[in-house]
């Protein structure tokens, strides 16, 4: 059976609709995707169906709650601009993006590694799997990396990435993304996510953004642009600040 | 308490994340040709028992002498030519990093973990199709027994997801199954 983008509408809504009724009658706010969520269908045989078995972060000796460290040796000195990285200047619009990497308490984590990955500006990977018949572009490959500074600031210049079809039902459309991979100072704190620019009109059709079904936390997924940060005569400036969520080692050091 | 910020939600790390997150030697955690290497392997699996082709695991864990600090250096890179240059045989970074292949098979060489009580390797597994990343533990079966309170508060059957079990020439097999029969534990930091 093909699915239509109005049988995956359904879907979406429906679960919308029970999720604000419930945060209505007194339920927790879900920051994170439920990972059962059948409207992106490659979900549906990857997922636990036991409830998650709960750990206690209080004991110091929890291995999670240390975490993977990188330096100076991990990275290049070109690895956070995308443009620079093939001999001549990639298509689309040049942009940067950058923002803060805190943790709950709006701690800076600082000198942690930042990877991101995106489709080039016609919406296609450098990935042999990829074969949405978009040109691929010889100066773009769209990997990153970065570490953050000491207030926890990350920069990187890319070009804008493209929308591009996939198959979850007929006519599916992923909105504009870069895919981000985040370091705590903690293993329970690893992060892998996706920024969106702002104002895509695909946001309502895609179920991969809809599975955040609460509205305020998909807003955190959205960068703003600033104009602050445009450069004249050559990119446009994207904000986007990372919240990491789980416990560490330095709330207990800390008494908490 | 202060004020809390509130979390960046997760998202799947999708189909695509091949060329930007494996590193070469990405599961070389133990030094090349260390005596005490072990490997730590085996499949990762959907909720009809078949083998997932593109997740992404994550290991961390604890140095052979306990140390949680682990090193930099896990992903070195070259500044001449942008490549990779391996650990650098010294340093125990404490991360590995392994894609399944198409059988869907991982295998990480390490040295065996130092932490306080019963040994094990923490796990983060990616993949497309989920939605936010899931953490489990590799036991090892034959490494130093004693209290552990995570495993003492699991009935058995559920207790044995979390065990890597010795083979030959130093391995332990330890299947991550995502759903279904024989499904893992997985776990949620408090
Ligand atoms: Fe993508």
């Amino acid at each position: 059976m093909t699915l239509t983008q109005s049988d995956i509408d359904t879907e979406v809504n429906d679960l919308q609709n029970a999720y604000d009724k419930a945060v209505a009658g007194g339920a927790p706010v879900q920051h994170h995707p439920p990972r059962d969520y059948a409207p992106y269908r490659s979900s549906v045989l990857r997922h636990p169906k036991q409830p998650l078995v709960a750990v206690n972060g209080g004991d110091p000796e929890t291995v999670e709650l240390s975490g993977p460290v990188f330096g100076p040796t991990d990275i290049t000195e070109i690895d956070n601009d995308l443009t620079v990285q093939h001999q001549g200047e990639p298509l689309g619009e040049r942009i940067t993006v950058s923002g803060r990497l805190l943790d709950r308490d709006g701690r800076p984590v600082r000198g942690q590694l930042i990877e991101l990955w995106q489709a080039n500006a016609s919406g296609r990977y450098a990935h042999l799997r990829d074969q949405h018949p978009a040109p691929l572009d010889p100066n773009f490959t769209g990997v990153g990396r970065t570490l953050t500074d000491d207030q926890g600031r990350y920069f990187f210049r890319t070009i804008k990435p493209g929308a591009y079809p996939w198959r979850n039902h007929t006519n599916a459309w992923r909105p504009a993304h870069i895919h981000f991979s985040l370091f705590g100072s903690a293993f329970t704190q690893r992060l892998v996510t996706q920024m969106y620019f702002p104002n895509d009109p695909l946001f309502p059709y895609d179920p991969i953004l809809r599975s955040v079904t609460d509205e305020s936390a998909r807003g955190r997924l959205v960068a703003q642009y600033n104009h602050d940060l445009s450069q004249p005569e050559f990119s446009l400036g994207y904000e986007w600040d990372i919240v990491l969520d789980g416990p560490s080692a330095t709330w207990i050091e800390e008494g908490r | 308490m202060p004020e809390q910020l509130l979390p960046t939600p997760s998202h799947t790390v999708g189909p695509f994340y091949g060329y930007a997150l494996p590193f070469p030697e990405g599961g070389q955690v133990a030094p090349k040709g260390h005596p005490d290497q072990i490997t730590l392997h085996g499949h990762v699996l959907d909720g009809e028992g078949d083998p997932i082709p593109d997740a992404l695991l994550e290991f961390w864990q604890a140095a052979p002498d306990g140390s949680l600090k682990g090193a930099p250096g896990s992903m070195r890179r070259d500044p001449v030519t942008g490549g990779y240059l391996g650990r650098n045989g010294t340093d125990f970074t404490g991360f590995g990093r392994v894609a399944t292949d198409a059988d869907g098979h991982y295998a990480l060489h390490t040295l065996p973990p130092g932490n306080a009580g019963p040994p094990y390797i923490s796990v983060c597994v990616f993949a497309r199709g989920l939605l936010h990343h899931l953490y489990t533990r590799a036991y090892l079966a034959d490494g130093p027994q004693g209290a552990d309170p995570l495993l003492d508060s699991l009935p058995p059957e559920r207790r044995a997801t979390l065990v890597a079990q010795p083979g030959e020439r130093r391995t332990y097999r330890f299947d991550i199954r995502l759903q279904g029969e024989g499904e893992t534990v997985f776990l949620e930091f408090q």
